[in-house]
């Protein structure tokens, strides 16, 4: 996969989110992530395609390798057209979930990547964007 | 020694009044509930102990921990003990590190381990 190149991968039943983790896997080895680098974002992107498929109602997933001049990076974003997130940070705090979850995907998901953005308003869907850098690309100063 | 498995579920075997599950592959949502019920309903025809052996596991997640805490819970109540055996290093790394963690679930760093912890309350 080249620079910015943009997979996208519809999020919409069990068997996607699965096929989603596996298509992250794939770019972060490609990218050069060690094995717990690739456990983190492949994590995270399985915690943020279910709130897509469970909460938003349904979604897609964009997935880009991205450079610097210390490595590469993956950005993931995640979209849908569902309710959207009333307040965000307390959609953040660990334990809150308006289902049956444990209410730590969104949380534990932002703690496991360096950049993590949630755009989201009531009635307009939810886009969160997760962007994970391999350890040598983490020391270029940002 | 007796297997139950249909297609895409996770075969879970009964040794004596121990019950075994090992994951050999990445579990779809719907994959992982069914386990979770497979289990649930051997452990209360009978069982002591479950051991689920997760070394084929990649990632668990929010959803998977829930599942497994679940397992864990029934079979507590039903007066057994679940084991969760072989999590991989980059998994608990991962675990910690969301702030998961995996509350009130024993863990073993193998199978054999697991079975080794049953063993040493044979007969009770
Ligand atoms: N894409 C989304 N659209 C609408 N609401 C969302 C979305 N993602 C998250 N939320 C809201 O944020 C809450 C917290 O999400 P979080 O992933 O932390 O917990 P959860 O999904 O409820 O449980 P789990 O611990 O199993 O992930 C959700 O319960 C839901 O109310
Ligand atoms: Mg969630």
């Amino acid at each position: 996969m080249s620079r910015d190149e943009v997979t996208r991968l519809e999020i919409g039943s069990d068997v996607q989110i699965a096929g989603a983790r596996q298509a992250v896997r794939q770019a972060a080895v490609a990218a050069g992530f060690s094995l717990v680098e690739q456990t983190k974002i492949v994590t995270a992107a399985s915690e943020l395609a279910r709130n897509t498929l469970v909460h938003g109602g349904g979604g897609h997933m964009e997935l880009a390798v991205v450079e610097n001049s210390g490595g590469h990076g993956i950005r993931l974003t995640f979209t849908d057209d569902g309710p959207g997130i009333p307040d965000v940070d307390v959609a953040l705090s660990d334990g809150y979930s308006t289902g049956n979850g444990l209410g730590l995907g969104l949380g534990g998901a932002r703690r496991l990547v360096q950049d993590f953005t949630i755009e989201s308003r009531p009635g307009g869907g939810t886009t969160v964007t997760a962007v994970a850098w391999s350890r040598m690309a983490q020391r270029v100063p940002r | 020694m007796t297997a139950e498995a249909g297609a895409g579920r996770v075969s879970v075997l009964r040794m004596g009044d121990i019950l075994i599950a090992a994951i050999q592959q990445e579990l779809t949502d719907e994959s992982a509930l069914a386990l979770q019920q497979d289990l649930t309903e051997m452990a209360a025809a009978g069982a002591r102990g479950v051991v689920i052996e997760i070394s084929g596991v990649e990632i668990v997640d929010s959803f998977l921990a829930r599942v497994l805490s679940e397992i864990a819970a029934a079979t507590n109540m039903l007066a057994g003990r679940t084991v969760v055996a072989g999590m991989r290093p980059s998994v608990a790394i991962t675990l910690v590190e969301m702030g998961l963690g995996l509350r009130g679930l024993e863990t073993a760093r193998s199978l054999e381990d697991a079975m080794a912890v049953f063993r040493g309350q044979a007969g009770r």
